[in-house]
């Protein structure tokens, strides 16, 4: 078994895998955080599912699909808040309209075009293994620049959080930074595609922060075990899926609850 | 709202009062620049710092923040400044403890050390005193008028409780879509448009502004309702 084990982890495409699940797990930890104090899992899920129909038109239109990935979900995450302000429509249910739609509008546009023929479990699943080395770039390069936009906006966004009036009135340009984390949400979604899927997306961002909840006493501790527990489902789930010959997104998800339920039953770990 | 003027001094503190849906949050907000009135001026002191206590927070309880971080999220303060805030309004020993874990009166208080992080030349509150026992009512509004007499800053609050703040104000406004009238908090209790706004009943007894009097106990602790206060 450890024979093997070596034997995968020095294999050129399970390493451009690991490479890039890490690297998502890292900036996952705090961006989630900040998704689960402020309860927008639900927006996170909706920019996923938009994802889908960029992928149709990317392939349609015959350009990067990495790119159009991004530009549709960064168009959708500026729709989104704008319709976000609009009376008479509530939040909820608007992101439930365009979630499905754009998912549905994605599917019967890959459907249409018979020129296209594409796996569409690997968009919904994720397919990790299929990484290439310009997929890892992008992972790594979109992932650095959301870390230290993160970084620097830190403090302010922490204060937006807790309580967005006292943050306006303290000079804190609130709609800017909501606008801030909106697209780097949209764009660690477009290129986490590839690593768990559309429909798997959003859990990778909030089971680890809401791991990691019962182990913080600040909010930088919440983001930073939130990320090593991202890493850890990362790792535990390719070697199970390797293991047991099943479908890597998916794997790494179900390690990530795991280990969630464990810290959320162990006892003398704080509740919340 | 119309026809409103209103002007805080520094060391001054200006009490609005008024029945539900009389503007005074609106106008609060105004004046901390979260709205735009539709016409009328502002005056603003150069580099004015505004300190806001907020009627209330909502506290997440997904996000791991103890009191001492919750302060330091409106800038990096020199740890020592923070005790002497914290002392001030006796709750040094909160400093440690999750913000989660603090009671909706020791919130008050925390909000109002918030407010006060910033040394502001003048102080917002919007009912200050809201789920703060009636003890710590009154010791709260001592607090303020220390504070703003020590530190030379102008307050603006809305409060209800006439009765605790009669001491401390040095003008109340009695507002309702506009300023019925204004002045000194004696002059005010028996102005004929509070009384007309309020009724009869703000005179006989003042205590209508608080809901702490609005029941009385039994020897057993049971609730008994009279209609008496």
């Amino acid at each position: 078994m450890i024979e093997s084990l070596i034997q995968l982890y020095t294999t050129d495409f399970v390493l451009y895998a690991l490479a890039a699940g890490i690297c998502l797990a890292l900036v996952a930890g705090p961006l989630g955080s900040f998704i689960v104090w402020r309860r927008m899992s639900y927006f996170g899920d909706t920019l996923a599912h938009s994802a889908l129909l960029g992928i149709a038109i990317g392939l349609l239109t015959n350009s990067n699909p990495q790119l159009s990935i991004i530009i549709s979900c960064l168009f959708f995450a500026v729709l989104l808040t704008l319709l976000e302000r609009r009376p008479g429509v509530s939040t909820d249910t608007l992101l439930g309209i365009i979630a499905h739609s754009s998912l549905a509008m994605g599917v019967v546009v890959l459907a249409l075009s018979d020129s296209i023929r594409v796996n569409l479990e690997a968009y919904l699943f994720g397919a990790l293994l299929t990484i290439s080395s310009s997929d890892l770039l992008w992972v790594v390069a979109v992932d650095a620049f959301v870390s230290l936009v993160l970084y620097i906006f830190w403090n302010d966004l922490l204060s937006a959080t807790v309580h967005a009036e006292i943050a306006e009135i303290e000079g804190t340009n609130v709609k800017r930074l909501n606008l801030i984390l909106v697209l780097l949400i949209a764009l660690v979604v477009s290129v986490s595609m590839k690593i768990v899927g559309v429909l798997l997306i959003t859990s990778l961002l909030i089971i680890p922060p809401a791991a990691a909840r019962g182990l913080a006493q600040t909010p930088e501790q919440m983001a930073i075990k939130a990320s090593c527990i991202g890493s850890i489902s990362i790792v535990v789930g390719l070697t199970v899926a390797f293991f047991l010959d099943v479908p890597v997104g998916p794997a790494i998800v179900v390690a990530a609850s795991t280990i969630f339920l464990l810290l959320y039953f162990y006892p003398g770990v704080q509740r919340v | 709202m119309e026809d409103i003027k209103l002007s805080i001094e520094p060391g001054q503190i200006v009490t609005l009062i008024g029945p539900n849906g009389a503007g005074k949050t609106t106008l609060v907000r105004i004046v901390l620049g979260l709205l735009q009135a539709d016409s009328g001026e502002i005056y603003r002191q150069a580099s004015l710092q505004i300190g806001y206590m907020p009627q209330k927070m909502h506290v997440e309880s997904t996000m791991p923040l103890n009191v001492f971080r919750f302060l330091q999220l409106s800038g990096k303060h020199d740890e020592a400044m923070v005790d002497e805030t914290l002392t001030l309004l006796r709750i040094l020993h909160l400093k440690r403890r999750q913000l989660a874990a603090v009671s909706g009166g020791e919130l008050q208080r925390v909000l109002l050390a918030r407010a006060l992080m910033r040394k502001p030349d003048l102080l917002i509150l919007d009912e200050p005193a809201q789920g703060v026992d009636l003890a710590g009512q009154a010791e709260l509004y001592a607090l303020i008028s220390e504070i703003s007499s020590n530190q030379g800053c102008g307050v603006l609050m809305i409060s209800h409780d006439l009765h605790l703040v009669m001491s401390a104000t040095d003008e109340v406004i009695c507002l309702n879509q506009h300023i019925c009238c204004h002045g000194k908090p004696e002059h005010v209790s028996n102005d004929p448009a509070y009384l007309d706004l309020f009724g009869a009943r703000a005179s006989q007894d003042i205590a209508v502004y608080t809901h702490h009097h609005n029941h009385r106990h039994d020897l057993t602790g049971k609730v008994t309702h009279s209609h008496d206060d």
